[in-house]
């Protein structure tokens, strides 16, 4: 789970899940704390749903 | 637009009970400017220091470096946004004290702060060894919070700097002093750049400045960089201090304001502009910490290459890390819009030099120049004389927790020294493969 | 007066015997054996080889500690001030053992090493970093060029000299730095010019190139999966107790989540010297979103969140560091039976 795509395709990443941003990948403070844990949430089951799919090559999951 | 800097050369600093310039020694009154800085209502203390070439002086943590600049002309001030008004600068005549610097210093805004030695091994690194340092030691009020210290350092140093200057202006206009040197810069109209020189290539240079978030910032006009769309600025602007540092992250490539008055990319575009090439312009822009911006941010930049319709162009990065995806991507949509690039960065090889040096890569990044491996380890003999806060060393990137031994001597990576491997090529220093 | 040198090779070069003769115990003769003799001549007399170290390949295999031990001792009782080993060819156990010896001496006698090979031997890969491999044939037909090339990078290095492509050595991949004539700026535009001109110009860096790895099949069944929590994002309890560096990081930590249903900021933070810290400091799930995998492990959606959570700081971390903290990670995880690892970066 990364902000940066390219690197993490540079780098060899192999299930590639885009976040938000570097300071705060898997949050927003502009949020409340309840969207933002929301947020977080989806985030990491977007993660779960790749580690539950047969990838063959580097993939970024950049859908929903 | 033209600018004529006069620069008078500074070989020694001095205080005393006022100040002003005579025979290349800046005399200056220690209380007026302490005074002077301690207006600002949120710093609780300030101190003056003086280093010079070959001293037995380590300096750090130091968070800035600023050249003494003022104008000679009417108009705008130097440093818009901060000492002068938001209008434009970079015409006229402007007073630069030359072979000096003013770096603040004090108390740690991050664990990112420089080291500047003025004599033994460290020395060769920084390019700040070279200069008569007035150092200002600031120590921010306990209630402001670690970004407003920042700031309060930062203006800190710009006013310090043009309050040198501006001591000195009187003495230049009255030709009580003569400057050592007067040099014209000239940034035509776009209409004549254009047409001058058709049988030279047409060159621009694609400045990134470090925008990552707080502490880690550029100003622009007194604009958070960050917040910029890639836009065009007239080197000659640059060398008035429209390009101001906010930034503390790694010292060894972090570009103080110093290096941004002082930018020898554009130097060295100028050098061999009518000669060699066409030097048309300078694009700013920005390494924002989401992949929707940086995207933006190259692509935009590229398009403003395009539209100068130059054939080529230097970039250069500031940091390192996630601003080696800027760096790549402005190359590869430089290369692909059929604009030549040359890439000038520096290196994270590790200690022992065999790791990959940067964290992206790409085919068209064929044409490399590279300020050095910053994380090349150096021992720091111990000094005479510490100014500012020895302990801290030990949570300056690059330096590890127990680098500063008993004897005062310290052990760490270049990275951890002001300037080490500046990625506009300052320096000397570079990096082959063995 | 000239440099002493004390040469290694095995029991074939040295004229014992061959296979059957592999297992021959590590003895330290003085003076020339064997290659040593081609070699002490293409010395000139600069350099005189002063004793030779003769030790059979599988012994060398099997007792690395030992015989790295005495060749170390052999240096210094007879005061060498350079290691030869080889040359080895393509001979594996011989190079791996050449390189294991010069690389040993080289850290802790403190002097200058030089050993030769084929470029596929496999001492190669393993060693090259640390050493100046001299290039050969593939068989002892190549000792006439070999012995030259080696003697030439010896004396280049006792005299202290920098030795460059032309010492025909295995490229060790290893960036050092030095100072040009010019500033970084000046080469910067000198280098564009020239790509202008479509002339000829070399890249001071030629762009990195990082490894691949088979992707892992998905995850058949995540209800009952474990799965654990890895950041380069510098999350660590407060305090940073393993001293994490903010910035080229030498070390992992390896911290407990029990009883942590959610980081707070009177108890973690972050190490990472590279991003604006706020952020982080203020609410750590923003970088390792332990709150949500706490509430996906109740509510049955995975089987358990690992016990253990993993942090080191990605700012200027060399690619080699890196790698070995995978690789340590990675076994620790396999050992727990770990199904699963989500890595957040920053």
């Amino acid at each position: 789970m990364a902000t940066i795509v390219p690197i993490s395709l540079s780098v060899g990443a192999n299930r590639i899940i885009p976040t938000v941003s570097i300071p705060h990948p898997l949050g927003n403070p502009t949020l409340d704390p309840a969207a933002e844990k929301q947020l977080r949430r989806h985030l990491v089951e977007k993660a779960l749903n790749a580690l539950q799919t047969d990838v063959t090559e580097q993939t970024v999951f950049s859908g929903e | 637009m033209k600018l004529e800097l006069h620069r008078i050369r500074i070989s020694k600093l001095e205080f005393g009970s006022s100040t002003g310039v005579r025979n290349g020694v800046l005399t200056v009154n220690k209380d007026e400017l302490e005074k002077f800085l301690l207006e600002d209502e949120r710093l609780a203390g300030v101190s003056l220091d003086v280093a010079h070439p070959g001293e037995s002086v380590r300096i750090l943590p130091v968070k800035d470096a600023v050249e003494p600049r003022c104008k000679l002309s009417e108009g705008n001030e130097v440093f818009p946004g901060f000492i002068g008004d938001v209008d434009p600068v970079g015409e006229g005549k402007t007073l630069v004290l030359e072979g000096m610097a003013v770096l603040t210093t004090g108390r740690l805004v991050a664990p990112q702060e420089g080291i500047v030695d003025m004599s033994g091994p460290g020395a060769e690194y920084t390019p700040f060894s070279q200069t008569c340092n007035l150092v200002v030691v600031l120590e921010p009020s306990e209630e402001v919070k670690l970004h407003e210290a920042e700031s309060v350092c930062r203006i800190a140093g710009l006013k310090a700097a043009h309050y040198l200057a501006s001591r000195c202006k009187e003495a230049v206009l009255s030709q009580a002093v003569a400057a050592d040197t007067v040099e014209t810069f000239d940034a035509p109209a776009l209409t004549e750049a254009m047409h001058a020189y058709p049988n030279l290539p047409k060159v621009a240079y694609i400045y990134m400045l470090q925008s990552q978030g707080l502490l880690h910032d550029t100003y622009v006009y007194g604009v958070d960089a960050k917040k910029i769309l890639p836009t065009l600025i007239s080197p000659t602007e640059t060398m008035d201090g429209a390009i101001i540092s906010g930034n503390c992250v790694s010292a060894c490539d972090k570009n103080s304001t110093y290096v941004h008055q002082n930018n020898p990319v554009i130097k060295q575009l100028y050098a061999r502009h009518g000669k060699e090439l066409n030097f048309v312009g300078v694009i700013i822009t920005n390494e924002n910490v989401t992949l929707a911006d940086k995207k933006r941010s190259s692509s935009y930049a590229v398009k403003l290459a395009r539209m100068l319709g130059v054939e080529a162009c230097v970039i250069s990065e500031e940091g390192f890390g996630n601003p080696d995806a800027d760096l790549v991507m402005n190359c590869w949509k430089a290369e692909r819009a059929g604009i030549k690039t040359v890439l000038v960065t520096d290196e994270y090889a590790g200690r022992d030099g065999s790791s990959q040096s940067l964290a992206d890569s790409c085919p068209e990044g064929n044409a490399c120049v590279t300020a050095g491996n910053a994380n090349m380890m150096i021992t720091l003999p111990p000094m005479e004389k510490v100014i500012g806060d020895a302990p801290k060393a030990d949570i300056i990137a690059g330096g590890f927790f127990g680098s500063l031994r008993e004897d005062g001597s310290m052990e760490v990576e270049i990275q951890a020294i002001l300037g080490a491997t500046n990625e506009l090529g300052f320096t000397r220093l570079g990096a082959y493969t063995i | 007066m000239a440099y002493r040198v004390v040469h290694y090779i095995n029991q074939f070069f040295a004229g014992i015997g061959g296979e059957d003769k592999a297992d021959h115990e590590l003895e330290v003769r003085e003076g020339v054996v064997g290659p040593g003799l081609a070699l002490a001549n293409a010395l000139k007399g600069e350099a005189e080889i002063v004793a030779t170290i003769i030790c059979g390949d599988n012994f060398a295999a099997m007792h690395s500690e030992q015989v790295c031990a005495a060749v170390e001792n052999a240096c210094k009782q007879y005061q060498a001030d350079l290691l030869l080993a080889g040359p080895a060819f393509n001979a594996g156990r011989y190079g791996t053992a050449c390189g294991m010896v010069s690389s040993f001496v080289q850290k802790n006698v403190g002097i200058p090493a030089v050993t030769a090979m084929y470029k596929e031997n496999p001492g190669v890969d393993i060693y090259k970093k640390d050493l100046y491999i001299v290039e050969t044939g593939d068989s002892a037909r190549g000792m006439g060029t070999a012995v030259p090339a080696m003697a030439k990078l010896a004396l280049a290095l006792l005299k202290g000299e920098q030795p460059s492509k032309e010492h025909g050595y295995i490229e060790r991949g290893v960036r050092v730095n030095t100072f040009y004539d010019t500033c970084g700026a000046e080469r910067a535009v000198t280098m564009l010019l020239k790509k202008i001109k479509g002339e000829p110009f070399t890249t001071e860096y030629p762009m990195p190139v990082f490894d691949r790895v088979e992707p892992r099949p998905a995850v058949k069944d995540m209800k009952s999966a474990t799965i654990a929590l890895v950041t380069s994002g510098g999350i660590v309890p407060k305090g940073n107790p393993d001293h994490i560096a903010a910035s080229s990081a030498q070390n992992y930590g390896e911290y407990s989540l029990s009883g942590i249903n959610d980081l707070t900021a009177d108890k973690h933070q972050t190490a990472h010297g590279g991003y604006d810290q706020t952020y982080a400091n203020q609410d750590a799930d923003r970088v390792l979103p332990v709150d949500v995998l706490r509430d996906l492990e109740k509510e049955g959606v995975i089987g358990k969140l690992h016990e253990m959570w993993y942090a080191t700081v990605g700012n200027g971390t060399s690619v080699a560091n890196a790698r070995r903290f995978g690789q340590e990670i990675g076994q620790k995880l396999k050992d727990a039976q770990v199904q699963a690892v989500i890595l957040t970066s920053t």
